[in-house]
This record gives C-alpha cells, sequence and structure tokens, in this order.
C-alpha cells in the first residue's frame, strides 16, 4: 500500500541528509527494546537455586550481591550509545543547515486556515506571481522557502524531501528543500490548525527545469477569458470577486486562493478534492459539505449560474 | 499549619496499649455527618477522595478517547463533526494529564506518606483539604463547559493565536484558561504540603537515606511543580487579559509573540510530564522489593537519578518547538539535553531488572503490573529519545509516533504502576484483598489491549500520519493500522473496566487481609488494615529502611521500635523531626476538622466564576467568601478545640509562630 507521507524513504538532499540519522535511531532502539525487554524477561523467568525446597517464597528475604554491577554495566552503555547519537545528531543538524549549493529559486510560502499560498519571487517585479496549494520546483535544484503565518500556526511539511518548518504569524522562518528527480510529493500541515487540519495538504511538484520554466511563464501570464464565458467571468466576480483573485479580470479579493490558473492544479479545497468538473462544481455549490467549518462561504445561486462559473474556471488553464 | 513547640522536655514515652489507642482514636476521628464531610481534614480521607476523582475523570477521558478512536477507525468517517473532535480530543488530553494523572498520584502520596513516614497525617492538613476542594472545584468548572457545548478545543497545548479571541470567539479557551488558573492554585498548595511533610514530620530516625522512593517521587515533583506552575499560571492569566480586557501579549499584528506562550507552557509542561512520572516510577521502586523479596538495588542510585530527572528536565522545554525555527545553537543544547535525560532514566530501569534478577520474584498481581510497566518505560523512553534528536524529530514531530510515545510514558509510567499500587495497597486501605486472578487477567488485558492500541501508531506515525486530524483519506496507507489501534482501544478498556469490577467485587466478598499481607517492610505495614484515624498509636523510631525487614536482613545499625514510643496524645499532636537527619525537635499541635478549607474553595470558585461571566460582582463576591474563610482559618487560637481531653490538660507554652 502506497504511503505518500512516510519519512523511511527519501527524494531530495534534505530528507537524504536525515534519513540515515532517523534509520539510525530506530535501529538503536529497537535493538535497545530487544536487549532490555530480553533482560526483563530473563531477569523474571531464569531459574534459581532452591534453597529452602517447600518454603513459601513470601515468608523468605534475601540481600544478595552484585545487583549494583547491573546498573553500572547498564548506564555505562547507555551512555555511550547515548552520547554517540549525540554527536551524529549535531553533524547532521551541522549539515542540513544550508543547502549544498545556493539556491536561486525563492518562493514565500504563507499559511493559512485551511490552505497554502504560495508566492514565487523574481528579480523582476513583472515576473512575481501567487499560486496556491501546488508547488512547483525544479527537479535537482535547490529552492529556499520563506515561511509566514497568514493567520494561526501551521506547519510546512512534505515527508519526502524535508523536515517540518512552522509557519508562525509575526515571523519569517527559512526552510529548503531539493527533489532529486521530477515527481510529485505530497505535503501536509502538522501544526494543529483548527477545524479543517485534516484537510490541508498541498503538493510539490517537481519538473525538469526546461518543464519548470514552461509552467512558470504560463504562471506569470494573466488568465485572457475568451467572449464565450463572460457570463461566468461576471457571476464569478460578483459572487466570488470578493475573495478570490482571478488575474487579467476585475476579481482581485485576496482572502482566498488566487485562481488564475486553478485548472492546471491536480486537486482543489488544498489537496482535498480531485480537480474534476463535478467536484469543482460539488465544491463551489457546498463547500461546507466538503470542508466543514472552512472560510469559503455557501452562496446560494441559481443552477445557471453555478454552471456558468464552473465553465468559467475551466477555462483557467 | 500546625503550630509547634519547641521541645524543651521529653514528653512521656510508653508503650501501645488499648487505652491509648482508644482516646487517639477519640481526637483523630473524622466527625460523622456534614461536619466531617466538608470539614474533614484526614489525610486518607482526601486521599481516597483524591483517589476516586481522579478514576471518575480518567473514565470520562477513556470514553472521549474511544469516541475518537470509532471516528478514526476507518478513513473518512463522519461520526464525530471537526469541532466536536476537537472538543473531544482537547479534553481527553485536558482530563488524563491534568485532572487524573496529577490528582491520583497525589491522591496515593496523600493517603500513603504519614503511614510510610510514621506520622499521623501530614504537616499541613488544612491545606491538604483546600487543595482537594480545589482540584475537585476546578475540575467541574472545565466539565461546566464540556456540558455547554463550548469545551476547550485548542488542545492541552492551546497554542495562540488559535486560542485568540479573534480566531476562537466562544468561551471555551476562557473555560481552559480560568480552569488551569485554578487548578494550579490546588497543585501549588498541595505541593507546598508535601515539600513541608517530607522536611519535618518523617519519623525520629528516618534520615534523608531512608525514605521510601515514593516519598522522594513525589517530594521531586512537587518542589518542579512550585518552581513552574507560576509560568503556565501567567501563561494562561496573560491569554485570559488577552481575550477579555484587550492586552495584546500574543497578538502578533500588534506586535505580540505566539511563540512566548509555547515557552510558557512547555518551561511548565515538560516538567510536568516529569512530575506525573516520578511518583509513580516511585511505587515501582518501592513495590518490585517486596516482590522481589529483597531491598531494592541502588537505592541511592536511584533516589538520585529521581532528582536529577527533574534537573535535567527543566532544561528540556524546547524539544516542543524545534519546528518553529529557533536558532541552530538553541537546537544543538536543547537536543543534547533531551538526549541525555535518558541516562537517569537508565538509572531507575537497570535497578529494577537487577532487583528482579538477584530476587525471588513472587507473581502477584501487583508484580504484573509493575514488571509490564518497565517494558512499557523502555519503549516509550526510546521512542522519546528519537524525537530528542533534532533532524529526526522535525520528521517525528506532530505525527502520530509521539502519540504512541506519550501514550506509552503516560499510561505505561503512570497507569500501570498506579494499577499496581493498587493492587498493592488496596489490602491495606480496606482491610480486604483485591482477586488475584481477575488481577491477573486485568493485567493481560490491559497489557495486550494497549500495545495492540497504541504499538500500531508508531507506524502509523512513521507512515505520515499527522496528530490532531479529525479524519484522514483512504489513499495515504493508514487504514489499516488504525483500524487495530481502535480494536486495541477497546480491548484496553475492557481491562481496565475489569479492575472497577475487581474492586467492586472485592469490596463486597474480598478476602481478609492482615495487617501485613505482602510482608512489606516500610512503615505502612506495621499498622492494621485499615488505618485507624491516628495511624500510629505510639510514634515509631527508626532505625532502617525496612523497618519490618531488619530482623531477618540485619542490614540496619540498631533497631526500629515501633511499639514503644511518645504516645503525643494531648489533643491531635505528631512529631517534628530535623530536615536531614529527622531527629525529634518539635510537638506539632494539629488542626481539627474545619469548614474554612472548603469555604475558601468555594469563595475561589466563585471569583472564577465572576472572571469567566467578567462581572465584578462576582468576583467581589467570591474575594469576600474567600476573606472570611481566610478570617476563619487564620483565627487564634482554634486548634485546640474539640478535644474534650485536651482543655484538661496543661497548656503548651506559646507557639512561637504559625
Amino acid at each position: 500500500m502506497s504511503a505518500p507521507l512516510n519519512y523511511l524513504t527519501s527524494h531530495g538532499a534534505r530528507a537524504d541528509m536525515i534519513l540515515p540519522l532517523t534509520r539510525g535511531v530506530l535501529i538503536i532502539s529497537i535493538i535497545v527494546i530487544l536487549i532490555v525487554c530480553g533482560l526483563l524477561a530473563a531477569a523474571i523467568f531464569r531459574r534459581r537455586p532452591v534453597e529452602a525446597p517447600g518454603a513459601d517464597p513470601r515468608g523468605l528475604l534475601f540481600r544478595p550481591r552484585g545487583g549494583l554491577t547491573f546498573v553500572y554495566v547498564g548506564v555505562g552503555i547507555s551512555t555511550l550509545v547515548l552520547v554517540a547519537t549525540t554527536i551524529w545528531t549535531m553533524k547532521t543538524l551541522a549539515d542540513v543547515v544550508s543547502p549544498p549549493r545556493e539556491a536561486k529559486l525563492t518562493i514565500e510560502v504563507t499559511g493559512h486556515q485551511w490552505w497554502w499560498e504560495a508566492r514565487y519571487f523574481s528579480e523582476k517585479p513583472a515576473e512575481i506571481f501567487t499560486t496556491a496549494n501546488e508547488i512547483h520546483i525544479p527537479a535537482g535544484e535547490p529552492v529556499r522557502f520563506k515561511l509566514i503565518g497568514g493567520d494561526v500556526i501551521h506547519s510546512f511539511w512534505v515527508p519526502a524531501l524535508a523536515g517540518k518548518t512552522d509557519t508562525i504569524p509575526g515571523q519569517t522562518n527559512i526552510t529548503w528543500l531539493q527533489a532529486e528527480r521530477p515527481g510529485v510529493y505530497r505535503g501536509q500541515c502538522t501544526e494543529y490548525c483548527g477545524k479543517q487540519h485534516a484537510n490541508m495538504a498541498f503538493f510539490v511538484v517537481a519538473d525538469e527545469p526546461a518543464r519548470f520554466e514552461e509552467w512558470r511563464q504560463k504562471q506569470i501570464a494573466p488568465a485572457a477569458p475568451s467572449a464565450d464565458v463572460a457570463q461566468g467571468l461576471s457571476a464569478f466576480q460578483t459572487r466570488c470577486g470578493a475573495c478570490h483573485t482571478v488575474r487579467g479580470t476585475p476579481a482581485g479579493g485576496k482572502v482566498g486562493p488566487d485562481l488564475t490558473h486553478v485548472m492546471s492544479r491536480g486537486t482543489i479545497a488544498a489537496g482535498t478534492l480531485p480537480n474534476t468538473p463535478g467536484h469543482l462544481t460539488g465544491w463551489i455549490a457546498n463547500p461546507q459539505g466538503v470542508k466543514p467549518g472552512n472560510h469559503m462561504p455557501q452562496i446560494d445561486m441559481s443552477g445557471a449560474d453555478l454552471n456558468a462559473i464552473r465553465t468559467f474556471l475551466q477555462t483557467l488553464g | 499549619m500546625a503550630r509547634h513547640t519547641q521541645l524543651t522536655q521529653t514528653p512521656a514515652i510508653v508503650t501501645a496499649n488499648a487505652e491509648l489507642a482508644e482516646r487517639l482514636h477519640k481526637v483523630w476521628e473524622t466527625e460523622p455527618g456534614i461536619k466531617g464531610f466538608l470539614g474533614t481534614v484526614d489525610h486518607k480521607e482526601i486521599g481516597i477522595r483524591y483517589i476516586v476523582t481522579s478514576f471518575i475523570f480518567l473514565l470520562i477521558g477513556g470514553v472521549e478517547a474511544l469516541i475518537l478512536r470509532v471516528q478514526l477507525a476507518q478513513p473518512d468517517l463522519h461520526v464525530l463533526s471537526p469541532e466536536q473532535y476537537n472538543q473531544l480530543f482537547t479534553m481527553h488530553g485536558v482530563s488524563m494529564i491534568f485532572l487524573y494523572a496529577m490528582p491520583v498520584l497525589t491522591g496515593f502520596s496523600n493517603y500513603l506518606w504519614p503511614l510510610l513516614l510514621g506520622a499521623r497525617d501530614t504537616a499541613l492538613p488544612r491545606v491538604n483539604a483546600l487543595s482537594y476542594w480545589l482540584y475537585l472545584f476546578s475540575g467541574l468548572f472545565i466539565y461546566a463547559s464540556f456540558f455547554m457545548g463550548h469545551a476547550p478545543n485548542d488542545g492541552w497545548f492551546n497554542y495562540v493565536p488559535y486560542a485568540n479571541r479573534q480566531y476562537n470567539p466562544g468561551p471555551n479557551i476562557d473555560f481552559y484558561s480560568l480552569g488551569m488558573i485554578f487548578l494550579g492554585i490546588s497543585t501549588t498548595v498541595s505541593s507546598a504540603n508535601f515539600v513541608v511533610t517530607a522536611m519535618r514530620t518523617r519519623a525520629a530516625g528516618m534520615s534523608i537515606n531512608r525514605i521510601p522512593i515514593l516519598v522522594w517521587g513525589t517530594l521531586t515533583s512537587s518542589v518542579a511543580n512550585l518552581l513552574v506552575i507560576p509560568a503556565v499560571s501567567l501563561a494562561f492569566f496573560l491569554l485570559y487579559l488577552d481575550r477579555n480586557y484587550g492586552t495584546k501579549f500574543f497578538q502578533p499584528q500588534s506586535g505580540g509573540q505566539p511563540l512566548l506562550w509555547q515557552h510558557l507552557f512547555w518551561i511548565f509542561a515538560h516538567p510536568w510530564v516529569y512530575a506525573i512520572v516520578l511518583p509513580a516510577m516511585g511505587m515501582v521502586s518501592d513495590g518490585l522489593p517486596i516482590f522481589c523479596r529483597r531491598p531494592l538495588v541502588g537505592y541511592t542510585l536511584v533516589a538520585l537519578s529521581t532528582m536529577a530527572t527533574m534537573a535535567i528536565g527543566f532544561g528540556v522545554w524546547t524539544h516542543h518547538m524545534f519546528a518553529t525555527g529557533m536558532s541552530d545553537l538553541a537546537l544543538s543544547f536543547f537536543s543534547g539535553v533531551s538526549i541525555i535525560i535518558a541516562v537517569p532514566s537508565a538509572v531507575a530501569v537497570f535497578a529494577w531488572i537487577a532487583t528482579i534478577w538477584t530476587g525471588r520474584p513472587v507473581f502477584t498481581a501487583a508484580f504484573h503490573f509493575f514488571a509490564g510497566m518497565i517494558a512499557l518505560f523502555v519503549i516509550g523512553g526510546v521512542s522519546g529519545f528519537m524525537t530528542g534528536s533534532v533532524p529526526v524529530d522535525w520528521q517525528l514531530t506532530d505525527t502520530y509516533f509521539v502519540v504512541a510515545h506519550l501514550h506509552y510514558v503516560l499510561i505505561g509510567i503512570n497507569v500501570f504502576p498506579v494499577v499496581g499500587a493498587i493492587y498493592m495497597w488496596f489490602p491495606k486501605v480496606t482491610g480486604k484483598f483485591l482477586d488475584e486472578r481477575l488481577g491477573k487477567l486485568n493485567f493481560w488485558l490491559m497489557f495486550v489491549g494497549f500495545n495492540l492500541a497504541f504499538f500500531p501508531m508508531h507506524i502509523s506515525g512513521l507512515l505520515g500520519m499527522p496528530r490532531r486530524i479529525y479524519t484522514y483519506p483512504h489513499d495515504v496507507g493508514w487504514s489499516a493500522w488504525n483500524l487495530i489501534t481502535s480494536i486495541g482501544a477497546f480491548l484496553f478498556a475492557i481491562g481496565v473496566l475489569l479492575l472497577f469490577h475487581n474492586i467492586a467485587v472485592s469490596l463486597r466478598r474480598g478476602k481478609h487481609a492482615g495487617a501485613n499481607p505482602w510482608d512489606g517492610g516500610t512503615l505502612e505495614w506495621a499498622i492494621p488494615s485499615p488505618p485507624p484515624p491516628y495511624n500510629f498509636v505510639v510514634l515509631p523510631t527508626v532505625a532502617g529502611r525496612h523497618p519490618l525487614w531488619e530482623d531477618r536482613l540485619d542490614d540496619a545499625p540498631g533497631r526500629s521500635r515501633l511499639d514503644t514510643g511518645l504516645a503525643l496524645d494531648k489533643g491531635r499532636q505528631m512529631l517534628g523531626t530535623s530536615v536531614v537527619d529527622a531527629e525529634p525537635a518539635v510537638i506539632l499541635q494539629m488542626p481539627f476538622d474545619s469548614y474554612a478549607p472548603f469555604t475558601l474553595a468555594v469563595g475561589t470558585t466563585i471569583i472564577f466564576v465572576g472572571m469567566l461571566y467578567r462581572s465584578w460582582p462576582g468576583m467581589a463576591a467570591g474575594a469576600i467568601i474567600t476573606g472570611i474563610a481566610l478570617l476563619l482559618w487564620l483565627w487564634p487560637g482554634r486548634l485546640r478545640e474539640g478535644s474534650p481531653e485536651a482543655a484538661n490538660e496543661p497548656p503548651f507554652a506559646e507557639p512561637d509562630h504559625v
């Protein structure tokens, strides 16, 4: 069975540096459990010389010697293992502080209740753009992440690529990660953040650098809705525009995810539903049914409006 | 608050006799009726109340856990709404950590300490009564939110900004904030009582190298509580002010610091975790020797490791915060300390194993629980060691691996020893044995159920399942492990129910137990079961760690004297001794039953209800009642009331201070 969030495998430089330590302490732990529980079982069940045949052991008392040696040897060995692990930990910690080479790309990720905003920096202001819940990166290159808390504390975690770093309001945390090979790596909020903490996933998509550049250029471009979806655009503006932005249209809300290229994403509602026309319609019509308590309001609208909005969104590739 | 008189002349030394016992019985007996119910200061009565109340909270917390496990048994279930789930998991944690784990140990220590120490009560009996009433009322206060549908919903750790009013507008967090400050008063006064009791009311001759390990455990915890509870009370008070009176301590948009909360909380909560296991480890250290028929291996090392754990435990709090973006220097320091803290735990584990190895185990139900605890302690210990390593913790933290770890630690090192302690001391408390056959079944059900429930959590954690999620999708590989966990949880629950069944049956039909059913060596086994209100007819003099074993072990320089000693029968009297060597120093004049602690607790409750509703008249009314109770409490010359015999005796010299 696939477990996309397991962290006993790794697919990137940062996770690679940590994985031997993770496996190492896990193996040490299992060995310690086996040895100590073995000793415990032996201590309980070992055969004892019969000193007073037939006597009720409850009445007897002993003061044998030698028990302390046990403690000294056991604690001595334990201490050596603990000190060694501490040194290994320090070494690994020093290694992962910075990427093997300097990151060229910086992405600012903001955790919101209950979705992820990703803003791609560039030296050219015109090339800065924002997307949500699906973060593309070039494979084989280190990427720097600036992590910001949008409302409450969340935690940014892509186990196949790196450990967790919290997004905390009022401070900026920096981390980095790197994917060796192209692929889709699942991420998840891991700091409890309220009602929909469970449904706050995201994906890091590592592309070949050329494909990444293609994707980036496409994301930079504003949407260009054709005239056929004018009704949908107008309905979107009135119903959804206060919260959502679609660049190239008057819809410029900042509360929810930027939807300029929503159809380029594989899922909607922060990894909760696959991005299919049916799920998209269902999500717009009944967001509180899908993610109870989330901040997207249930808006009464006619079936015609709903369809028009869905059709409009489907043009946002 | 006992008054004391310098010991200027040797009081009468007598041999225990029936006439003296009868006289002491009248003096020390809790009054019948409502006065006794509300006013008792008997440590045994208070101890039992603590234990019973904490087990009721354990039951409630357990039912909450089972409901959570139903919701998580399969992916995408809708048994609970997200908000219901969040309130339930929060109340589960709050109930278990605050309303069960510490109070149950407080209850045991309350009941047992004076018996272990050869005293007639704890040093501050009315403070002791106050601590119970405050505990009960603060627990009811927190649970009132539950029945109003506004239970705390931000986890026991209660992180801001989610706890701020902006994100959490209901009264949920106000209940929790005030309830925690409220409960903190109870724990503080109870800890003060334990510290004074351990320092000054030990039997003559019980120098600090002869104290049972349980006493070391609770003493260490109590000192820690006195040091760290102010931090968390402050944090919750600042949060209360933020939420109700517009301050900005935790509001980032106004320059407040979310991480300030985490520091104030964890600098309390990590030592607290040690505080709720060290006394239980003490139970194992004192229990194993009885069932292994030999004294504990490495008494001094174990006592020192108890204190070392707590001392080092003050330097590990940020290992709950490794992912918050701390500096590398801080990460290295706290990581190192968090790994090295395993050394004193290793001392205890190897001392226990050596005690069993070199002893001759008697396989009682209690022994099963104590030995089982060692295995669970090792598993919970090594998973804690793993989370101490920062880079590994960046992966492990906030996944089910940590849920597994903390349950191995808290159930393994608190619940298992406590149940073992029930099997061991139930005959002392009631005069009747618990059924041993049921007890062993009880152990195996709990042990197998526990491991079935919590071991798979390590695996769902390694597979990336985050904590505190109300549901999970079917395609992430966690479904089977969660189902096993849910089944194990119910099995474990059946095991716990069997304990209640055993208690209920044995209370009615239990086999008669004498004074010393297990042939134990410490002072509590020298007196009848159940103990009389005055505990000891004459106050014992102690010459070794095991006064009842010394004839057979020949390990004491002299001999303890249990049947001849100070009578101290002029009112409620007991002996105050010196801190290190326990040399007789003063005669303590102990208080009688009093309404003052109950009234004080009621007044305090009214203050907190007033604060909850931001009602100044409410707070004022509570303050007035509290003030009256304090006056009643501190009114001079009340200690000798209610003792007709004492009234005819020549008065003692004027007490030098209170």
